[in-house]
């Protein structure tokens, strides 16, 4: 029953998004074309024609990671904005709570169309990485549920986070603070091993590092950093936490 | 005698340290419209989403359609519609969409939904309306579709919250009608209005809250029957001389009401009133007589101040 419920939210969400997918469906193909050609391309001509220690030429190396932190922005974005005007803006999360539809029901239901977003925007992407010759197209495919699990995880916390959040700000300061570092700094557009020996454990312990060295490891058959079972239990373990603590402070915000 | 669809005994309802509703004790029968009437922060919002089975319960008890919602939530709201006090209708979907969407988490399938849709559109006066985004819509036709969309499961009981609240005497003269032929469709409705000729012309029976309390209960004839006199009167005198006029009248009715611009009279017989103050040579600059109203009724219990 529960499935079925969520299930219903998972359609409403779908059946918005195809009103609204005009504005983000440029977006979901041109951003992978655009990063790929300026940094791959552009940026990699020089990287590689210099002293690069990397085993493989720069787009290469790029685009996997590129491919995980896409996931993260599109899963932080889908999770915090909407979710804001579920609670408060539009009030949407109030009508749908007056139906048998339940606070664990709405959560499931819009994390699992986040799933299903963050599977087409990665296939695309992944695609993408493929016309580039950036990857085979084997390996470029099976990127993809690394990518997919590492968007889910960050979309669970970002929930959570945004349902405590009393208004807006809190959602600048997310990305300003939390998802534009990680997108610099997890390993997506240089190895961690450049960073200062200092910053290695802090950037080891980031999710989004886990995201991409699986990402990466996959689609380039490269010996990974970290035991990929652990990038895939740390991931796994932030979806589940952080997709109980959306329910439970869903719930203290809705419920009353 | 049939079970009454809702039953609550001793209703609490606190929001930290406030008590919203402070030990209710009613019950809503099938088939009758049932109205809750109170000033603001009365507590009526608050008993509404109780009975919605989406605001647990504080203490006491409450049982709606035969079940407990803390238990069964799902399964009442599955057979409730709602209209709640501020409509949070999707303002960037379509009027159709609002509906479709909607419907479906009731888990009605397209086929049950798309018929239904139009007969509601019919019945809200929205057919035009259709495909246009609910963003521009008037007040009015807002609050049609939020009654339309609370329809759309084809609800045994409708807890509507203030549902003319904003609109223009037509749109409120609408809506009556179309509550009314719910009624008669034997659709049980629980409303909420500030509106006491709104109440008078559709509650079946009603209660008045006050800080949380009910105050006074009945049909509209046996409030206005048990809380105020048949008729008043009411007597307007020259600026400056109301206070010494009123302290002339005191005693003459069964109650005297002394407001800033105007003496109320209750009396059961104004006319006769009327004639004993003349005789005393008492004259007002105007008289208005007329018939007791649930108004007076409400004014008298819950005071003429404002509470907040
Ligand atoms: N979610 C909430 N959190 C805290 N206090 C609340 C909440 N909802 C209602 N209250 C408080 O409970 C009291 C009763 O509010 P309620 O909305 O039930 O009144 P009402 O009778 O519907 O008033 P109105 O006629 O203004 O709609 C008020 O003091 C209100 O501030
Ligand atoms: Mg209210």
């Amino acid at each position: 029953m529960a499935l079925a419920y969520s299930g219903r939210v998972l359609e409403a969400n779908a059946r918005v998004y195809r009103r609204t997918w005009r504005g983000s469906v440029m977006s979901t193909f041109l951003n992978p074309v655009l990063f790929l050609l300026a940094m791959g391309v552009g940026l990699g001509k020089l990287v590689d024609a210099g002293d690069s220690s990397l085993a493989v030429d720069y787009l290469t190396f790029l685009a996997p990671g590129l491919l995980a932190s896409t996931a993260m922005t599109t899963a932080a974005g889908d999770a915090s904005f909407p979710v804001m005007a579920g609670i408060k803006w539009r009030k949407s999360y109030e009508a749908i709570l007056a139906t048998p539809i339940g606070v664990g029901d709405l959560v499931a239901g819009h994390l699992g169309w986040i799933g299903v977003r963050l599977t087409f925007v990665t296939v695309v992407y992944g695609g993408v990485m493929i016309a580039f010759g950036a990857t085979s197209l084997v390996e470029g495919l099976l990127a993809v549920p690394p990518a997919v699990l590492t968007g889910l995880a960050f979309a669970a916390v970002v929930t959570a986070y945004t349902a405590r959040l009393k208004d807006e700000q809190g959602l600048s300061s997310l990305f300003r603070w939390g998802i534009t570092p990680l997108f610099l700094f997890s390993g997506t557009f240089f190895p961690i091993s450049q960073l200062p020996g200092w910053m290695h454990p802090v950037a080891y312990s980031t999710p989004l590092f886990h995201g991409v060295e699986l990402c990466r490891g996959i689609a380039l058959d490269l010996p990974a950093h970290v035991d990929p079972w652990i990038s895939v239990g740390y991931l796994v373990t932030m979806l589940l936490v952080g997709w109980f603590f959306a329910t439970r402070f869903m719930r203290g915000r809705l419920v009353k | 005698m049939a079970e009454p669809l809702v039953i609550a005994r001793d209703l609490h309802k606190s929001f930290g340290e406030l008590v919203a509703v402070a030990g209710i004790d009613f019950e809503v029968q099938r088939g009758e419209v049932f109205g809750f009437l109170g000033p603001n922060g009365a507590g009526k919002s608050s008993t509404m989403k109780m009975i919605g089975s989406v605001s647990p319960i504080s203490s006491g008890s409450l049982t709606v359609l035969g079940m407990d919602p803390a238990v069964d939530g799902p399964r009442i709201r599955a057979r409730l519609g709602v209209v709640p006090q501020d409509n949070n209708l999707d303002e960037e979907l379509t009027v159709y969409e609002n509906l479709l969407i909607y419907g479906r988490y009731y888990g009605l399938p397209k086929k049950v939904i798309n018929p239904r849709i139009d007969e509601l559109l019919a019945f809200a006066q929205l057919e035009e309306r259709r495909k246009s985004r609910v963003e521009p819509l008037s007040g009015g036709m807002k609050r049609r579709l939020t009654i339309a969309r609370g329809l759309i499961n084809t609800p045994e009981m409708m807890i509507l919250d203030e549902p003319t609240t904003g609109l223009d005497p037509q749109a409120r003269h609408l809506l009556w009608d179309r509550l009314y032929r719910l009624k008669q469709e034997g659709v049980t409705l629980i409303i909420t209005t500030h509106y006491m000729d709104e109440a008078e012309q559709l509650c079946d029976r009603l209660v008045i809250m006050d800080k949380g309390k009910i105050v006074a209960h009945g049909s509209p004839r046996q409030l206005i029957e048990q809380h105020s006199t048949r008729e008043v009167l009411e007597l307007r005198f020259a600026v400056g001389t109301q206070e010494a006029r009123a302290r002339e009248l005191e005693g003459r009715a069964v109650r005297t009401e002394i407001l800033p611009d105007r003496v109320l009279l209750y009396t059961n017989d104004a006319d006769v009133l009327f004639d004993e103050i003349h005789a005393a040579g008492i004259i007002p600059e105007s008289t208005v007589s007329r018939r007791a109203t649930l108004e007076d009724v409400f004014l008298h219990l819950t005071g003429r101040s404002l509470v907040d």
